[in-house]
């Protein structure tokens, strides 16, 4: 389509979509008056239903935790997806991080400086990961959250040293492994209702005291397993870009 | 005061969700257009915050003291803001890497200079 015929399709939309958004709008109540019911039931019942503080938690991993794990293979699939993609194509080669042809446009080795910062943040960032994961049911956070932080501990790593290191640390074969581990682990947590004789994904694990970290459940058993799925799935994605940019060649020496 | 915030985060969301879809349509290069999405998508979190928002209420944690009789913001969109920013975060990851592919195969990244699908 030509670009004219584009910025005229795209007017006639947003057009439509005004009508429809005003529209949809008067139906709704104003910002800051919350209708309900459903948070208000929920911020009512979840503490002394499920014994965890932390409200969006419970209604992710517990009350609808049929959608999170929906979301959880939409987040497997496309790492799956984006490895495949960045894989080593036919005509490709891998250089092993040799020296590029114009060294000139090679980049700098980091700093003293940024060597010694980020060396330095990796562990506190590595133990705020794990806390943000564990504590996912009694303050804002969990697996999702959680997992991310852990995932910037290898970037950390490719920063302060370069490529090859970040390889070191972080095998390949191992993140697979952990990430379908997360994947497979929430699916089979489900299961544990249907042998006690409850349904899919019910909490039946013993929910402990509330505010305790070993309180909630399911919930936290969730939280875990989508940590552990969240971080080797970005590990994953980080490891397919920096090897797509840093080491794969076309044969013949272009990019 | 009022009358104004009562509608202003909608307008907010519909502004982003417009200049996203914009970005999208008008853009010359694969990675802008990528980031122009992700600015659409993320008037979702804006629409579905304000929802959620009470004036006067706290966050849905209860940690804390019991707050007693002050009314707690809705956690459900809390939550459903959630899975939208994995959601992003996954589909950004997998544009990125088709766009990286797709640079490799036809030296361009402007959506106006691609012919039509080869096989």
């Amino acid at each position: 389509m030509k670009r004219s015929g584009r910025i005229a399709f795209f007017l006639l939309s947003v057009t439509g979509f005004f009508a429809v958004y005003l529209w949809g709008l008067l139906g709704l109540s104003p910002f800051g008056h919350y209708p309900g019911p459903y948070g208000d039931v929920i911020n009512k019942v979840a503490v002394y239903e499920r014994h965890a503080t932390d409200v969006v938690s419970a209604v992710n991993f517990d009350y609808r935790a049929f959608d999170t794990l929906g979301e959880e293979f939409i987040l497997f699939i496309s790492v799956v997806g984006a490895t495949l993609l960045l894989r080593r194509q036919k005509g490709e080669t891998e250089d092993g991080g040799a020296e590029d042809e114009t060294p000139e446009r090679n980049a700098p080795s980091p700093s003293d400086a940024a060597r010694a910062f980020t060396l330095a943040l990796i562990g506190p960032l590595v133990l705020f990961g794990l806390y943000i994961v564990s504590h996912g049911q009694l303050t804002p956070g969990g697996g999702f959250q959680g997992g991310v932080i852990l995932a910037t501990a290898p970037l950390l790593i490719y920063l302060a040293g370069d490529f090859e290191t970040f390889k070191k640390v972080t095998s390949h074969t191992l993140m697979e492994v952990a990430e379908a581990l997360g994947a497979g682990g929430f699916l089979l947590i489900g299961f544990l209702g249907l042998i006690l004789g409850g349904h899919y994904l019910q909490n039946v694990l013993p929910l402990g005291k509330t505010g305790e970290v070993n309180s909630s459940g399911v919930i936290l058993a969730i939280s875990l397993a989508t940590g552990l799925e969240v971080a080797a799935g970005f590990v994953l994605l980080l490891y397919g870009f920096l090897e797509q940019t840093l080491e794969i060649r076309l044969k013949g020496g272009g990019r | 005061m009022m009358h104004f915030l009562s509608f202003f985060p909608y307008a907010v969301a519909a502004w982003l969700f417009v200049m996203g879809l914009y970005g999208v349509v008008t853009s010359r290069n694969f990675v802008h257009l990528i980031m122009c999405l992700a600015v659409l998508q993320s008037s979702t979190y804006v629409l579905l915050l304000s929802i959620g928002y009470r004036w006067g209420a706290v966050a849905p944690v209860f940690a804390g003291p019991p707050v007693v009789g002050t009314p707690a913001v809705d956690p459900v969109v809390q939550a459903l803001m959630l899975t939208d920013i994995v959601v992003e975060a996954t589909v950004v990851a997998l544009l990125l890497a088709l766009a990286v592919q797709l640079h490799k195969n036809t030296r361009t990244l402007n959506p106006d200079e691609l012919e039509a699908l080869e096989g």
